[in-house]
């Protein structure tokens, strides 16, 4: 056999490489160094993600490709690669009260919460399926443990081994969905599976069709599209708050940059026309999360449906397409991410030792007991609704926007439909925080001010108001972004 | 004279009845066992096209997938096991304090 | 075709008669006093009690998922090993980048104490 040596080019690589070192990093000086108190590691942490995104933002505009050209540092992947850094950073600081609050190993959850970054990244620049995958495996696996990370509590157990049956179940049909589409094309490379399916033959096989539908299926799972979202609810309330903020703002940014990679790349419309299929997927989650979030009492759960409404409206960014949905979706998540981080982290803020306020009548009031926390709940649930001037009504409008102007009138009116009904859930915690007596059994001040928690949650916070207010240069650069 | 199609097909029986015991049974072991089940249907038909078609990359491949799935084995059983220790019992049916 | 085979077949008969010869000379020459004693099964161990097909204690299971991810890695080694003399430098530094790699969860694993089963 005669080995052909890939070309080895780390530096675009480096956003993912990054993190994955100061993971290592990070287990041996857990181990190693002596000492009681381990904090500093979480600063460890935060310098390896600081020096990713120094690379990410120095690797622009190079369009860089390596390893045969499975991996591509282009702009979309840096801005999803942004993204995913800034969430777990905020996760990092959303997690030291938390954790300490609850006797959890620091070293450990930061070494599986960085892996999870670094595969998140590897995921975003991938631009072969074998490469997608095991970015998928790479942050699948640390988030299974990551949500039973609170191993004396049931409900995080339950999280856990639900999110880890579902998660490899689908893990094994998004493989099988590549497998074929080896078999039909001769290729995992995206560009090569494109150039296969230019002929009629391959293009028409039923096992090319089977695998495009796999694909579908797995990324379906992982952004939380119905009909394929039935573990989120669990999942997402069962696991330690933090945990959920991370998940469902990174695994989505992740999940999106491949899913768009790929159904934009390998399969160009002319070829496969997915869009229908699509468009009906992006329906059917929109409607099933808000009316599904209208009833619950809790609020992680609710921001669950929530995170399913929006992947529905991520997708019609996809379904529509080209530049126009590229750069919406990338406006899109960006948003989505800061508004969900600050309102949970608004909801870890409201918690009390290893007690949480998650239901609506737990935080009856709290807008007495904890101002701050819940201003800044306030203000991210209202972005979340789409109410200008906020982060949200910019995204919202963006993605609505591009629908209309490609055509997709009709999913436009769903989509907006769809948030005038999510405005009740968003604004029904409000009121309750605002407008109702408190409730009893909660201190008027927390033991000690959690800073770390505080100085995430604020910037989240302004990051809502600024993309709101000056939606131009955020705008500017996702356009950028797609430039080739 | 065996062709790619009876491969194909086997590994698509394969994959199905993994398929199946994960979503029949509720002891996760055997579910697992499903899982794995999957997972190495793919593998066959990773190898079968590779074979077939004289493109060494599917071999590959299944080098990465056996990995993966001792990765997610080493994860699995360690929440079996912290859920047993928990609560004495693992079955998926009795696994519902989330829902609503 | 057949003669790829043959050091493989050696390798087979030297192997099975090392073993057969080491028992086969110690049961010749060495001398045999059986007792009661003896005659257990665990001579001097503890006197055995109950079945043992009891549960095991759980500990047991983290030494066996250590092995089963240490374990899997070897199957990287065969590729590697077919390739390796067509670009020994090459391939010598990606090795030990990947065994580092492992090496940094072996150490994880032993400073945290997933080795000691008593």
């Amino acid at each position: 056999m005669l080995l052909t040596l890939p070309e080895i080019n780390l530096y675009p690589l480096l956003p993912a490489l990054i993190p994955a070192v100061t993971a290592m990093l990070v287990m041996l000086a857990d181990v190693l160094l002596p000492g009681k108190n381990k904090s500093w590691l979480a600063l460890l942490a935060l310098v390896g993600l600081a020096a990713a995104s120094y690379f990410t933002v120095m690797l622009f505009g190079a369009n860089l490709s390596a390893f045969n050209a499975s991996i591509v540092a282009d702009n979309f992947a840096l801005g999803i690669a942004l993204v995913i850094l800034g969430a777990g950073a905020a996760t990092i600081l959303l997690s030291l009260d938390y954790l300490r609050a609850r006797q959890l190993d620091l070293g450990e959850y930061l070494a599986l919460l960085l892996g999870a970054v670094s595969g998140m990244i590897l995921m975003a620049l991938a631009n072969d399926l074998i490469v997608i995958f095991l970015g998928l495996e790479l942050f699948s696996l640390p988030l299974y443990v990551l949500s039973a990370f609170w191993r004396t509590n049931d409900r995080s157990l339950e999280a856990g081994m639900k999110y880890f049956l579902l998660g490899s179940f689908s893990s094994a049909f998004f493989l099988y969905g590549i497998a074929l589409l080896y078999g039909a094309t001769d290729a995992t490379n995206l560009t090569k599976i494109s150039a296969a399916a230019s002929e009629p033959t391959v293009a028409s096989n039923p096992m090319f069709l089977m695998g495009a539908a796999l694909l579908i299926v797995g990324f379906g799972f992982k952004v939380g599209l119905a009909p394929f979202q039935w573990w989120i609810p669990d999942v997402y309330e069962g696991a330690p708050t933090p945990i959920t903020a991370f998940m469902s703002v990174a695994t989505k940014a992740a999940a999106f940059a491949a899913f768009f990679r790929a159904f934009m790349v390998a399969f160009p419309s002319a070829v496969v026309d997915w869009q229908f299929v699509l468009a009906l997927l992006a329906v059917v989650s929109m409607t099933v999360g808000n009316v599904a979030a209208l009833t619950q009492t809790n609020l992680k759960r609710m921001l669950a449906y929530s995170s399913i409404a929006n992947a529905g409206y991520i997708l019609i960014a996809l379904v529509v397409g080209g530049q126009a949905g590229l750069s919406a979706a990338l406006f899109y998540l960006a948003a989505y991410t800061v508004m969900n981080l600050g309102a949970f982290g608004g909801l870890v803020a409201m918690g009390q030792g290893d007690q949480e306020r998650l239901t609506l009548d737990e935080l009856a009031g709290a807008a007495q007991t904890k101002p701050w926390a819940a201003a800044a709940m306030a203000i991210s649930l209202l972005s979340l609704a789409g109410f200008p001037p906020f982060a949200g009504f910019v995204a919202k409008f963006f993605v609505f926007g591009a629908a209309v102007n490609a055509g997709y009138v009709w999913l436009a009116v769903i989509g907006v439909l769809n948030s005038l009904v999510s405005v009740y859930y968003y604004l029904h915690p409000i009121v309750k925080m605002y407008m109702n007596p408190p409730a009893e059994g909660w201190a008027q001040a927390p033991a000690r001010a959690p800073i770390f928690l505080a100085v995430a949650v604020i910037v989240a916070v302004l990051l809502t108001i600024a993309m709101g207010l000056f939606p131009g240069g955020m705008l500017n650069f996702a356009q950028a972004a797609m430039v080739k | 004279m065996l062709t790619v199609t009876h491969f194909t097909v086997l590994s698509a029986i394969l994959f199905s009845l993994g398929a199946l015991a994960v979503l029949i049974r509720r002891n996760p072991l055997i579910m697992f066992m499903g899982i794995e089940l999957m997972l190495n249907a793919v593998n066959l038909a990773f190898v079968a096209f590779s074979r077939f078609m004289e493109n060494m990359d599917g071999q590959v491949f299944v080098f990465i997938v056996l990995t993966v799935a001792a990765a997610e084995v080493a994860v699995g059983l360690a929440l079996v096991v912290a859920i047993f220790r928990a609560r004495d019992n693992v079955d998926m049916d009795e696994i519902d304090l989330l829902k609503g | 075709m057949s003669g790829d085979y043959f050091p493989l077949f050696v390798m087979l008969v030297v192997s099975v008669a090392f073993a057969a010869i080491g028992v086969g000379v110690s049961a010749l020459l060495g001398p045999r006093r059986p007792t009661a004693i003896k005659g257990q099964t665990y001579e001097s161990g503890m006197p055995s009690i109950g079945t043992a097909r009891r549960r095991v204690w759980v500990r047991y299971y983290l030494v066996a998922v250590v092995f089963i991810l240490f374990d899997i890695e070897i199957i990287f080694f065969y590729p590697w090993a077919v390739v390796f003399r067509q670009a020994p430098i090459f391939l010598l530094v990606e090795m030990l980048a990947f065994v580092t790699i492992l090496l940094v969860g072996y150490i994880y694993v032993w400073r945290k104490g997933g080795f000691d089963w008593y």
